[in-house]
């Protein structure tokens, strides 16, 4: 394998994790807060995509001028869908089971996940030419991006890809200055760390709680739009591998650790992308190889991290909560 | 805290006037089925003979799924008008097998359930079918595909040293991979003069028989396979096997899949910078795969197990009475040769009440009898003349080459 080649599959795995790491941010926030694995949380991911290709679709102005003046509009359409269902789903689904045994809350959450599947399965209501259809049911066919790809050194990339590599980086940015900086940010943190205590300093954890929520299903949407724009379809059962590797992400980086899991994203990313196409050169393990066996190896090495270090990469030791 | 309800408001009757959108949508849907349903069942005195459907009806493979069922249910609709059979009305019973062999399986398994069951279409995976075989042959049950193209189906594992029928129960109207893939070594080594190539698949039963059989005729015939890469049925990112295929030099790229994976790696092939053509066998070529592609579609290139169809004044009637069904989805390449495919179950039926004295024999023996008359059956079908070697393969059959010019598939 030549250098150049081994340039390609490492920026290709860190856009991959890019991507993957804006999922896992709303896996370990709220784990971090409410020690809930939440599951839908993949699914929160797809409805992002969709609510941007929903704003593609519904204002027919939109297709006619460039993609790129029409990205905030559908950037916003997908936050507003993933939030408004990430909320929803924290004050309908989770908070009655808030103080329930842990399982209850964990099967609520697959539960919903296989519900906002079905739902845009059955219903979705618009196709991503404007006309009307009833459910997702076929793969949804996502604008492009106009421009051919760019060539940096050896390396080529689509424009798609830079986009969410600055997407993912202004998200991070944003979220290390909202958690360190902000009232609502430290508020979160104290909340993190001891609940009942925080509550008795005057922290309306139930507000923090949401706006974890809240923050989780925005990046997700990013990282919704970023899988459209990529890959030019959506369909209704995408939140559920990508949801699982962004769990994986998150486990791998430190669960409730946020910048763990963007590390862990990219470590993930990379893992995968060299796997699939690395592994190929070397004749004796060449059958290993592929996009078949990148799977195997994104798990293999998920359990060599915890088997060295059980809380993660960048995670605390934290007795009962890892 | 106060500002949340009013935030919430709009987001919940959005979701209501969705919810309530979708059920008005689908509430008629649900009561014309049922009406549909209920008259047939109320009719006359003739016997009713179910016909087994299954396909991807639901999930990316659903637009062939269900133009395939469209198709058998005009077939089922022109034998009850023409009285094929007299006295007995056929019923098309469907269901979804979501390309996926378990589900296959446990739909073979409710067909075997039904006593009025005569014979199964389908499916559209060759691995769905695999599964579905076993099932449907312990219950001396006919099934006939009109798109399962995988040899071992009908000639074994060891299809072309020592070809063995698996089970005499199972029959199909399209041709074969190992009759489709060496038209692409043809076309690649003698229009192309391209000697490298890569090959992916996607891990099923068809997609690693594509690429089987292209690789051994395309070495025979002096070319040289680069790169071998297999990728996960539901993955999207392709861009490490794009790179590798990149890197090797190769100068085209043969797929053994299905378009839904076929068109997004189509289109990072070339988004990569490799503008090398994208070449698979049938279940690559679909509308689907252009619009997944994009502009990077252009000179792909296709074999279909098939001969388009508009040629004999049946299969125009049969375009006609598609039309005028006002079907959203297309009968594509698989649509007329399911249609045969029923045909075949419904011939087979006449046949056996020919040989019984001009009606059908009871439930008992029904079934086996069904199954022996497919096999001595030759009757003239939409697409031509429809006959089973001893191996369960149609005998006529003819192979296509399409390529993508100008965002359409052309035939070359």
């Amino acid at each position: 394998m030549s250098l150049s080649e081994l340039m390609q599959l490492m920026t290709g795995g860190v856009v991959l994790g890019a991507m993957y790491g804006l999922i896992a941010v709303g896996y370990t926030m709220v784990y971090g807060i409410v020690q809930l694995i939440n599951f839908a949380h993949g699914e929160i991911f797809m409805l992002g995509g969709f609510g941007a290709l929903f704003m593609y679709a519904w204002i027919p102005p939109l297709q006619d001028m460039s993609l790129w003046l029409a990205l905030p509009i559908m950037l916003a359409g997908g936050v507003a869908v993933s939030v408004a269902a990430a909320v929803a789903a924290e004050r309908f689904a989770y908070r009655p089971l808030r103080n329930a045994p842990r399982l209850a809350p964990l099967i609520t959450a697959i539960g919903l996940a296989i519900v906002l599947q079905q739902l845009v399965f059955l219903y979705w209501p618009l196709r991503s030419d404007g006309q009307t259809s009833i459910g997702a049911k076929q793969p949804q066919v996502f604008p492009q991006l106009p421009g051919d790809a760019i060539t940096i050194g050896s390396v080529t990339l689509q424009w798609a890809d830079l986009l969410t590599l600055a997407l993912a980086l202004t998200a991070m940015l944003a979220l290390a200055y909202f958690v360190r900086r902000t009232r609502t940010g430290r508020a979160m943190q104290a909340t993190a760390q001891d609940p009942d205590t925080a509550g008795l300093m005057g922290i309306d954890t139930n507000r923090i709680i949401v706006v974890a929520f809240a923050i989780g299903g925005a990046l997700a949407a990013v990282a919704g739009l970023a899988h459209g724009l990529r890959y030019g379809q959506l369909t209704f059962e995408m939140g559920f591998i990508a949801g699982l590797k962004a769990f994986t992400a998150a486990v791998l980086g430190g669960i409730g650790n946020v910048y763990g899991a963007m590390l862990g994203g990219i470590v993930l990313g990379v893992v995968e992308s060299l796997a699939a196409g690395g592994l190929g050169y070397i004749d004796a393990v060449q059958q290993f190889g592929g996009g078949a066996w990148k799977d195997v190896w994104a798990f293999v090495i998920l359990i060599l991290v915890l088997l060295v270090r059980p809380q993660g990469l960048l995670g605390e030791r934290t007795g009962d909560r890892a | 805290m106060r500002k949340h309800p009013s935030r919430k408001a709009p987001a919940s009757r959005l979701g209501a006037s969705l919810l309530a959108g979708g059920l008005a949508l689908a509430l008629p849907l649900a009561l014309a089925g049922c009406g549909s349903r209920g008259e047939e069942g109320g009719s006359g005195d003739a016997t009713t003979l179910k016909i087994g459907f299954d396909a991807p009806l639901t999930g990316p493979l659903s637009a062939v799924g269900l133009g395939m069922r469209h198709s058998a249910e005009q077939a089922v609709k022109d034998a009850n008008a023409k009285k094929i059979v007299p006295g007995v009305t056929f019923e098309l019973v469907s269901k979804d097998d979501q390309g996926t062999p378990s589900i296959g399986q446990q739909n073979a398994g409710a067909f075997v359930a039904d006593k009025d069951l005569v014979g199964v279409v389908g499916a559209y995976n060759s691995s769905v079918s695999q599964s579905m075989q076993p099932t449907l042959a312990a219950a001396n049950i006919l099934q006939v595909s009109g798109a399962n193209t995988n040899p071992t189906l009908t000639r074994g594992p060891k299809d072309e040293e020592a070809p063995a029928r698996q089970y005499k129960t199972y029959f199909r109207t399209v041709t074969t991979d190992a009759n489709e893939a060496p038209e692409l070594s043809k076309y690649l080594v003698e229009k192309l003069k391209v000697k490298e190539v890569a090959t992916v698949n996607d891990g099923k039963v068809y997609g690693q028989g594509v690429v089987t059989k292209f690789a051994a005729a395309f070495t025979k015939a002096g070319g040289k396979v680069v790169v071998k890469q297999q990728i996960g049925e539901k993955d999207t990112d392709f861009s490490a096997v794009v790179s590798n295929i990149k890197n090797s030099g190769a100068k085209a790229v043969v797929y053994g899949g299905e378009y839904p994976q076929a068109g997004p790696l189509s289109k990072q092939l070339k988004a990569a910078g490799a503008k090398i053509p994208l070449l698979g066998c049938d279940a690559v070529y679909d509308e689907q795969f252009i619009k997944l592609a994009g502009a990077a579609a252009e000179g792909d290139v296709t074999t279909t197990a098939a001969k388009p169809i508009g040629d004999t004044p049946a299969q125009q009637q049969f375009i006609a009475a598609y039309k005028a069904a006002g079907h959203a989805e297309p009968y594509g390449i698989f649509g007329p040769y399911t249609y045969d495919a029923t045909m075949t179950i419904i011939n087979s039926v006449k046949a056996t009440a020919d040989g019984n004295g001009g009606t059908v024999p009871d439930a008992k023996e029904l079934r086996a009898k069904v199954t022996e008359a497919a096999q001595k059956l030759t009757f003239e079908g939409l697409t031509g003349t429809i006959a089973f070697d001893e191996f369960g393969d149609n005998k006529n059959h003819s192979v296509t080459l399409n390529i993508v010019k100008d965002g359409e598939w052309t035939v070359m």
